[in-house]
Parts: C-alpha cells; structure tokens; sequence
C-alpha cells in the first residue's frame, strides 16, 4: 500500500487535483462556519429571552440536524432557486447545520453570564444592544468557542458527502478511489481532512484564547484549555 | 475594547475566508460560461463512471489546446443530473453516448443503428444545445453474467436469457430500472425477479455478480471488468441497447469554431480499441486520467495541454 | 410546490411494500444503525467510565474522541470496503460504530465526572469499595449524561447511515440516491423526511428509557443533560 501511496502522489496532476480539492474543502466547511455563527447569535439571544421561543427553535434545530446532509444537498436548489451544482448549495445546507448546533451554545452562554455583571454594566448606562455586544457576548465565547469547534470538525466531515452529488471536496478523493478501486486517493482523502480538522481546530483555539485574555490558561483535566462547560453539544452528523 | 478586537478579528476572518473564496465565489460558482461563444470559461462536466471521467479529460485538453479556459467538473453523477447541468448553464460540454442520450431525450425513439441514431439525435436536442460529430467508438450497455451461469444455462445471447429472467436477479445502477425495465420486457419479454441498484459499472455491480448476489449485471463494453473477471457478456440480438457512439453534447454558444474543430478531430480519432485500451491504462493500473489523456492526443496528433 | 408530490409519494402504498420497499429500507436502516451503536456503546462507555473513575488517560482519551470525530465517514466505509470486501455490512458498521463512539465516550466520561466529590467522599466514609462506589453511586449519577451522549449518538448515526447506500448497502439512503441520480427529487425528500422521523422516534424512545432509569432524585439534573442542540 505504501508503493501504491507512493506513486499516487509522485504524479503531479494527482497532486494538483489533491490541492485544488483541498482549496474547495476548505471554502465550503469554514464559510458555513462563519455564516451559522453569525446566524445562531440573533436566534440565540431572542431564544434566551423568550421562554416559548427557546424551546420551539431548540426543537426546530434538533429535528433540522436530522435531515440528511445528502438529502438536503439536493433539494435546497429546488427551494432557493439556485443551480443544482452550485456550491451555494452546500453552504446554505452546512450554515443551517453550524446554526442549529450553535443555538444551544448561545443560550448556555448568555445563560451563564452572571446576573450582578449584567447589573453592573446597566448601572454604568449601557443599553441593551452595546451591553449585549461588549459584554455578554466576550464572556460567552468560552462556550461558543466550544461549539464551534464541534461545529467546524462537523462541516468538515459533511463536506465529504456532497462528493456523493459531484460537489467538490475532499469527498471526491473517496468516490473516485471506490470506484477505481484504488486506496490511495482514499488514504490521502482521510489523511488531509484530519489534518485539517486539526489545523482549524488548533486556529479556533488560538482565536478563543486571543478573545479572552481574562481566562486562565492551564489546562484543564478535559482538554479544553478553559473552564469546562456544561451543554456542549456532543457532535453533529458525519 | 474587546468589541473592537472581536470585531476587527472578525472582519479579518471574513475577509481572509471571502479571500479563499476568490477563485470560486460560491455565490458566483465557477461554472460561468461566456455567452460571447468561447472567449471566457469552459466547464466540461462527466459522469461518475470511469471511461465518462476520460473522456471529458481528454475534451478539456483538446479544448485547452484550441484556446480555451477549461475547467472540469468531474463525477457529478448520472445523466439525468449532467444534462441538468448543462441547461443551466453549470456545464458547456460533456461526453455523451448516441443511443441512450437520445432515449433519454425521447423516450419513444425506436432507432438503433449508428447513423439513424444520431440524426435523430440532432433533432432531439433541445434547444440551445447541441451534439458534434460522432465517434466510431462505442461503449455499450451490456447485460453480463458468470461464465458458470452462462454454461449452467446455455446462455450467450439475451434472447437465450429471456424466458429465464424471472429467476435471476438484475444488478443495475439505478437510473437502469427507469430506463431500461420497460424496454427488455416490450422487446425481449425478460421481467427479472427483482431488480437491485449496485452502481454504475463500479465495485459493487462486479462484486454483486462474483459472490452471487445478483445474477445478470448491467455493465459497459469498453469497460476492464468483463474480461479482468471471466465474466461473459450476453449477445444484444434485438438490439435494446441502441448505438453508443461517443460524442460531444454542448451548450451551442460555448464554444467556438475552432474549439468545436477540436472536439471534432477528437472524435474522428477515437476508435472502440482504442478507447478501451485507455480505459484499462485507467482502471487497471491506477493512473492519471488526465496523462492517459495527454498521451491520447499525442499519438493522435491533436493539440492538447 | 414540491410538497404535493413528497406527500403522494409518501402515500403511495407501492412505494412501501415488496423488494426496495420503504419498509424493507427503515428495517435495513435501524439493523445497521442499532448495531453500530451496540459495537460502539461496548467499547466506549467501559472506557469512558473508566477514564471518569480512574482520572487516568484522560488527556489521551480526549485527544483519541476528538480525533474519530474528525474521520471522515464516507471515507471510512470505501477504503475498508475495498480492503474487506465489497458489500459486506461490516466496513459500514464499523465506520459507523467509530462515528459513535466519541459522543458515548464523552457522555460516559462527563457524567462519572459530574459525581459530587463529596458524595464520592461519604459513600468511601461508609465504606464502600471502590468497585462498590463505582456501580453503586458513580455509574447511577452518569446515567443522565450518558443517556445524552448516547442520543447525541443516535441522531449522529441514523442521519450518516445514508451512506450506506453508496457501497451499495441498503437503508434509507438506497430510496435518497437513487431518486438523486434520476433527479426524483420527491423520492428524495420523501426519504429524507423518513429518516428524521426515524431519528426523532429513536430520540424520543430514548427520552422515555432515561426517564425510566435516572433515579428521581437525580430528575433535576436529568434535565440539564442534553444532546446535541
């Protein structure tokens, strides 16, 4: 198998296909991230606040991280009006993912920012919205940074099945070596979406702890580097 | 000042993630051809079997060598999803096979032989699309079985297969049954037992028929898997399965003439032989589509990059 | 526009009964998804409850959950499929069982985690032995967060088991990519909405096991434990 290996990355066409790949991959798990995050923040904060919101877009998201990534690949250009090879499709798709993940995060989040803090910073004259952005959300980023993680080793694994409706993506690398009947693309298939994964994962770190300078350091028995926290969602669909 | 640092992180993330998208801005999708007719982009798109994935490498790079900005979008599925593709302008040119592009194109169509096929086919096309010259090569559905069913039963031709159809089970991909279920009944009277999706020509449809899952598969003739497993293939004496000739299918305004010049003297190039021959260097010893391309086109003495 | 015809499709009695059935498909689905958490659920929650009890080989225990969910599934199946054998259950099983495990892992591990050191304490002051404090008070205060590691697993796996269908398997994703390939797209939706209705059912179940065991005293912290969302 390592001959095999061997050979199929001593080819440069393979190389480049491999890196083009990898570009795509890249694009289409990390701008979902981006976008869901963006998406959950609002949803969150009226879910927090409203009781009988909260539960009705908990449900909603739940029931939405059943739908088959597959599935909906292939009906969102139906309902957005775009082309069926669009990459749109699978951003739409994954962003609707990364926000149903995000929501529970948010409202923990907000949930836990201590009441006297909240006090405090309406004490000192800060509306709602600037007391929102310049402190309940800083100290929720522990909680979301973990989400997020979770969110973005999920899209990266998600991306892979689009290759299943000819969407670009490492995913591709595993259709044509089934198909061939070659490992090789595979075994690289699998070796750079870990690292990947990792590499994202490693950054999401560095960004987490650059936005909270407050936050010890040691690590902590889980692994996380920060206080751990409850209500973290235990994953997503692969 | 956490909020200015949030979000000038922010903006630099977007920016740096919007930056990656540059190539490819999903909300534009590189698939833009230039209506001008060949001056900007050319997606050529393939199916997801193996021959299918060759051929549109070799239309790329005859392309390339006619002057255009080729970019390929391999293994996006079936042809159902291909032609898609192509009316909505995500694709400019795939390779496509005479006989059963037309049955898909119009389900009535009766014609079989290569010539009355393809002129059918002409007029078939839908608007805004059409079809180049053809190739004398061709690769053919095919009903297959083991050489043990074939000597158990008697079996060399589909006709001989007929009466017993209903005791064997079919392995297909799975736009077969939608296509082909009626046809074999209406020509051959052969109603399988049952009808199982495999894949197109893949792994699964030639490990179905070794371990005697399925008893007749469907598979391609130019493809590497009948002869590399002693498989036999069965004779299409009524002619089901209609000419297969090897031709571009193309959104007109995509190409120019230079351009369609080239895909033409590819398909005067190809030959059955030939192209079986490429798809084994493909299939049998893993190598790059693309280089079994290349190489294509340097014997052919056709332009190509 | 397109709900119509998912809602006839979906009531066509054809397309449930016989061979490819819908029903043939949901029993396909669920035999692969059950026995892929079975094999994970054996493996992970022994050594989460271990790693929990002990306190050892956490940071390793983390790393190795954190790396599986990194695994792309998809790729899983088709590389042990070629090397095992095409059409065979196990590559599909196997590659879903490591998909579940990490969440199991994590559940089984955070809820021994979640035990109050001072009941720890108390229950060694009364002289239970460790094996004792284990099953006695440990493994009964996991069980809310393990049951939501384990329904965080359940709606993981019955969603990705629609690979299946691209090893040429069988479960509910045959009906999904077939309707794909011909551009069928109420078959499509149709099967999608089949298998989140599987997932909700199976997640619902699951619900009602956790309300039978969780001891009532530990009701309270029944309802913070979650999955995932």
């Amino acid at each position: 198998m390592i001959e095999e290996l061997a050979r199929y990355l001593s080819n440069w066409r393979n190389r480049e296909m491999v890196l083009e790949l990898l570009v795509v991959h890249v694009r289409l798990s990390l701008l979902p991230l981006l976008l869901g995050l963006l998406a959950a923040v609002p949803f969150g904060w009226v879910a927090q606040r409203y009781r009988l919101l909260r539960a009705a877009l908990l449900g909603s998201a739940n029931v939405l991280y059943t739908v088959p990534s597959l599935a909906l690949f292939v009906i969102l250009p139906g309902i957005l009006g775009t082309r069926i090879l669009d990459e749109i499709n699978v951003v739409v798709a994954l962003a609707l993912y990364t926000a149903a993940l995000l929501v529970r995060p948010v409202i923990d989040a907000l949930d836990a920012v201590p009441g006297h803090v909240l006090a405090a910073a309406t004490a000192m004259g800060y509306r709602p919205v600037r007391r929102f952005l310049t402190v309940e959300l800083p100290l929720a980023v522990p909680v979301l940074a973990a989400g997020v993680r979770v969110a973005s080793v999920s899209n990266i694994s998600l991306v892979s099945v689009g290759a299943l409706i000819g969407v670009g993506g490492l995913g591709q690398l595993f259709t044509q070596g089934f198909q061939d009947t070659y490992n090789a693309p595979i075994i690289v298939g699998i070796a750079l979406t870990l690292v990947l994964a990792f590499v994202v994962d490693a950054l999401l770190v560095v960004l987490r702890n650059a936005l909270t300078p407050w936050q010890p350091r040691r690590t902590k028995k889980d692994g996380t580097g920060q206080a751990r926290t409850a209500g973290v969602p235990a994953g997503g669909q692969a | 000042m956490q909020f200015k640092l949030i979000a000038k992180l922010t903006a630099a993330a977007t920016l740096a993630v919007l930056a990656g998208c540059g190539g490819g801005d999903p909300l534009e999708s590189g698939g833009t051809t230039a209506t001008n007719g060949g001056g900007g982009e050319v997606v050529v798109g393939s199916a997801d079997f193996t021959e299918n994935v060759l051929l549109a490498e070799i239309y790329a790079a005859a392309l390339r060598g006619a002057g255009a900005n080729v970019t390929t979008k391999l293994r996006i599925g079936a042809r159902e999803t291909v032609v898609k593709g192509l009316q909505d302008s995500s694709l400019a040119v795939v390779p496509e096979y005479s006989g059963n592009l037309l049955a898909y194109l119009d389900k009535s169509a009766t014609q079989t032989k290569p010539d009355e096929v393809y002129t059918a086919l002409q007029s078939a096309v839908p608007d805004g699309l059409e079809v180049l010259d053809m190739s004398e090569a061709e690769d053919s559905d095919v009903l297959v079985v083991t050489e043990q069913t074939a000597t158990q039963n008697n079996l060399s031709t589909v006709e001989d297969l007929a009466p017993r159809c209903g005791e064997f089970v079919l392995g297909a991909a799975g736009e077969w049954k939608q296509r082909w279920e009626a046809k074999i009944k209406e020509i051959y009277g052969c109603t399988f037992k049952s009808i199982q999706t495999t894949d197109a020509g893949g792994p699964v449809t030639v490990e179905a028929l070794k371990s005697g899952k399925v008893q007749v598969v469907n598979l391609f003739t130019t493809a590497s898997a009948i002869d590399s497993n002693g498989f036999k293939a069965l004779e299409d004496t009524k002619r089901m399965y209609p000419a297969q000739n090897v031709l571009p299918l193309i959104r007109s305004d995509a190409l120019n003439d230079a351009q369609k010049e080239a895909l033409n003297k590819v398909s005067a190039a190809l030959t059955t032989e030939r192209l079986t021959a490429l798809v084994a260097r493909v299939e049998v010893d893993k190598e790059n589509a693309a280089d079994v391309a290349a190489d294509f086109l340097r014997d052919a003495g056709i332009q190509g990059q | 526009m397109i709900f119509g015809d998912v809602f006839a499709w979906l009531t066509t009695a054809a397309n449930w009964t016989g061979d490819g059935g819908l029903l043939q498909r949901i029993g396909e689905h669920l035999w692969y998804t059950l026995v892929a958490l079975a094999g994970a659920a054996l493996v992970a929650v022994p050594a989460g409850l271990a790693v929990g009890h002990t306190g050892r080989g956490v940071t390793a225990a983390v790393g190795f959950a954190n790396a599986m969910r990194a695994l792309p599934t998809l790729g899983v199946i088709t590389l042990l499929s070629l090397q095992l054998g095409v059409l065979r259950t196990g590559p599909v099983l196997f590659g879903l069982a490591l998909l579940a495990v990490p969440p199991i892992l994590a559940g089984a591990y955070a809820g021994v985690q979640s035990v109050d050191r001072s009941v720890l304490d108390a229950s060694a002051g009364v002289g239970m032995t460790r094996w004792q404090q284990l099953w006695q008070v440990e493994v009964p205060t996991a069980m809310p967060l393990l049951l939501g590691g384990l329904r965080g697993a359940v709606l993981q796996v019955v969603a990705t088991t629609t690979v299946a269908a691209f090893v040429g398997l069988g479960g509910l994703g045959r009906p999904l990519l077939d309707g794909q390939r011909v551009t069928d797209y109420p078959q499509v939706a149709g099967a999608a909405l089949v298998v989140a209705a599987l997932a909700v059912l199976l997640d619902v179940l699951l619900a009602g096991v956790q309300r039978l065991i969780v001891p009532r005293g530990l009701r309270v912290t029944a309802r913070t434990a979650h999955r995932p969302g």
